[in-house]
């Protein structure tokens, strides 16, 4: 139970999935002007996140892994399949945005309209297969640790990208220069948001 | 004072629209109103009619940080002859001196660098010169350690000026507070100049300095485990190595004072501050166990490293801060919470309080924006009911 409390809080803070890798960075910059459709997506990549983690954990277990296959027979022992993870990864990411997609779509069509083209997206989201790769690195133990890391990661990018949201509405009216507005300040912001977020840096759970 | 009025009033005519000097006219205007209070008002829409403008609202807040300054300039003699085993012999006003002749250039070049840039912008973008910058040239070199080199502090100075507050529109539109930026900028990209044992006592001859004598501050002795060395009623009047401005307790209680009466500083912000520094220390101390950091009682928290000084000048700032009312009790307390947790927790910084105020001025407009709507919902159902 400490074990997945730590996790959990080391992908939200620690290992911040934008401030800590930059990743997931081209909709963390598109979709932050405003906070209702940043939370939105947020909500959509922890889903994402934390469906495919679990999956992923299992095909990285019990198929690409090399002696994964060993429970089909003693001949498949040596089998190493992992040159395909990249492939399988982003199948299963690509189906479970399908799903995510039209969850959205019948429940939420104004959400729908917002993210547009994003929502596809999260299917490239580099977060996303950051978190099924990580996940194979780390080797975690049982599939609870790679929930838990999915949605911690999850967390982590939608605190990012609800806060930027809410920075970029508050400095609607500031008078920024103007070869600086609309993405030369988000940059500036996400790098200050890195600075602040390096308070976290080193901590050893 | 008449000779100064005549002297700005006799160059007005030359800085107006289409007159020679009409490109001077923003650092005419900023020096006119420093001495004087301008008599411009308001031509249209509501306004609160106060005497009190922008610049006078920073003086007081300068006034507030006196105290603080002058500690710390007496304090960095007292470190200095102490370190040396002089401490008998020096006089209170070699102490001082000392100190004053150490902090001094500090604070010039942050104040040149500073506002050069200041005015440089506001030539350049046509606008006003904004008088923020006089508290954050304060502060600056107030969270610094003694020994900073000053190319260091002009550098940081820059960049917290161009990019903590400059690209955002100038002062009231900063997303973070410029002093930390400065001091976050400075330690990360300098680590080696920006803590250790070395830094914080200025002593250009210390090998001669007394034995056993290290220079660190009570923060890296109770990281480190000793957390009997700390003797609580030096570090509450502020006898302890540490930045210039932020060792003495007693001296930002009377600065917070200052800012409480006048009503410029938050009570809100600071009391709420210092409720979590205190509800963190007190829930580490129950599961301290025997980590001798943890179970450093939660009260001397609150008067070691820049605890204090964090809470009373820099979580207040009033342009970086949550700005609602409930806002500001949430965002005081996550700084408390926060600076006393990295403090304990994380083995890489000794002190967390500037990283705590940083995180909490990102998620400031957050908590901002969850007030404000759920404000907006709470009335949307009373007026349901209603109907």
């Amino acid at each position: 139970m400490e074990n997945l409390i730590n996790i959990f809080v080391k992908s939200i803070f620690i290992e911040n999935m934008v401030f800590a890798y930059f990743l997931g960075m081209c909709s963390y910059l598109a979709v932050s002007k405003s906070v209702k459709t940043a939370t939105g997506l947020g909500a959509a990549v922890i889903f994402v996140l934390a469906i495919t983690l679990p999956v992923d954990y299992l095909l990285e277990n019990y198929v690409l892994k090399e002696g994964a296959l060993s429970w089909l027979g003693a001949q498949f022992a040596d089998v190493d399949l992992s040159f395909l993870s990249f492939i399988m990864f982003i199948a299963v990411i690509a189906s479970m945005v399908q799903l995510v997609e039209m969850i959205v779509e019948k429940f939420a069509p104004v959400l729908y309209t917002q993210l547009g083209i994003f929502l596809p997206l999260i299917a490239v989201n580099c977060a996303i297969l950051g978190g099924s790769l990580f996940m194979q690195q780390k080797a975690f133990n049982n599939i609870a640790e790679a929930t838990t890391y999915g949605l911690g990661s999850g967390i982590g990018w939608f605190l990012a990208i609800v806060g930027i949201a809410a920075i970029r509405e508050k400095i609607k009216y500031s008078q920024i220069p103007a070869p600086l507005r609309g993405l030369g300040i988000t940059f500036i912001v996400t790098g200050l948001m890195g600075l602040a977020f390096m308070g976290f840096m080193g901590i050893k759970l | 004072m008449k000779a100064i009025k005549n002297f700005f009033e006799k160059t007005q005519p030359h800085v107006q629209k289409g007159a020679k000097f009409h490109w001077l006219h923003s650092t005419h205007d900023a020096l006119f109103t420093l001495f004087f209070v301008p008599k411009n008002t308001s031509k249209s829409g509501t306004h609160i009619h106060d005497f009190i403008d922008l610049k006078r609202t920073m003086g007081i807040v300068v006034l507030a940080l006196v105290p603080a300054l002058l500690f710390g300039m007496y304090n960095v003699g007292y470190q200095h002859f102490g370190a040396l085993g002089q401490l008998e012999t020096a006089s209170f006003f070699d102490l001082f001196l000392f100190g004053l002749l150490k902090v001094l250039p500090i604070i010039v070049v942050s104040y040149v660098v500073g506002l050069g840039i200041e005015f440089i912008f506001a030539q350049f973008r046509g606008h006003e010169v904004n008088e923020g910058f006089l508290v954050s040239g304060l502060l600056i070199p107030m969270v610094m350690p003694v020994n900073t080199p000053l190319w260091m502090i002009a550098i940081a100075v820059a960049f917290a000026v161009i990019f903590g507050k400059e690209v955002f529109g100038g002062t009231g539109m900063n997303i973070w507070n410029p002093a930390l930026v400065a001091r976050a900028f400075l330690f990360f990209a300098y680590p080696g100049q920006m803590s250790g044992d070395s830094v914080w006592i200025s002593a250009s001859g210390i090998d001669k300095a007394v034995d056993g004598f290290t220079g660190a501050t009570p923060m890296a002795l109770a990281a480190a485990g000793h957390t009997d060395a700390l003797n609580t009623w030096n570090a509450f009047l502020g006898l302890i190595p540490g930045s210039i401005g932020e060792t003495s307790t007693i001296a930002i209680l009377i600065g917070a004072l200052v800012l409480i009466v006048t009503g410029i500083g938050s009570w809100r912000i600071m009391v709420s501050t210092v409720l979590g520094g205190l509800f963190m220390g007190l829930l580490l101390n129950i599961f301290a166990g025997d980590n001798s950091y943890m179970a450093l009682p939660f009260y001397d928290h609150l008067i070691i490293g820049g605890f204090a000084f964090g809470a009373i000048f820099m979580a207040t700032d009033p342009v970086s801060a949550a700005q609602t009312v409930k806002g500001k009790w949430i965002y005081g307390f996550l700084i408390g919470l926060l600076a006393i947790l990295i403090r304990v927790v994380n083995p890489a910084y000794p002190e967390g309080m500037m990283l705590a105020i940083l995180l909490m001025n990102t998620f400031a407009p957050l908590i901002d924006h969850y007030v404000v709507e759920g404000n907006i919902s709470r009335r949307m159902k009373r007026a349901k009911v209603n109907v």
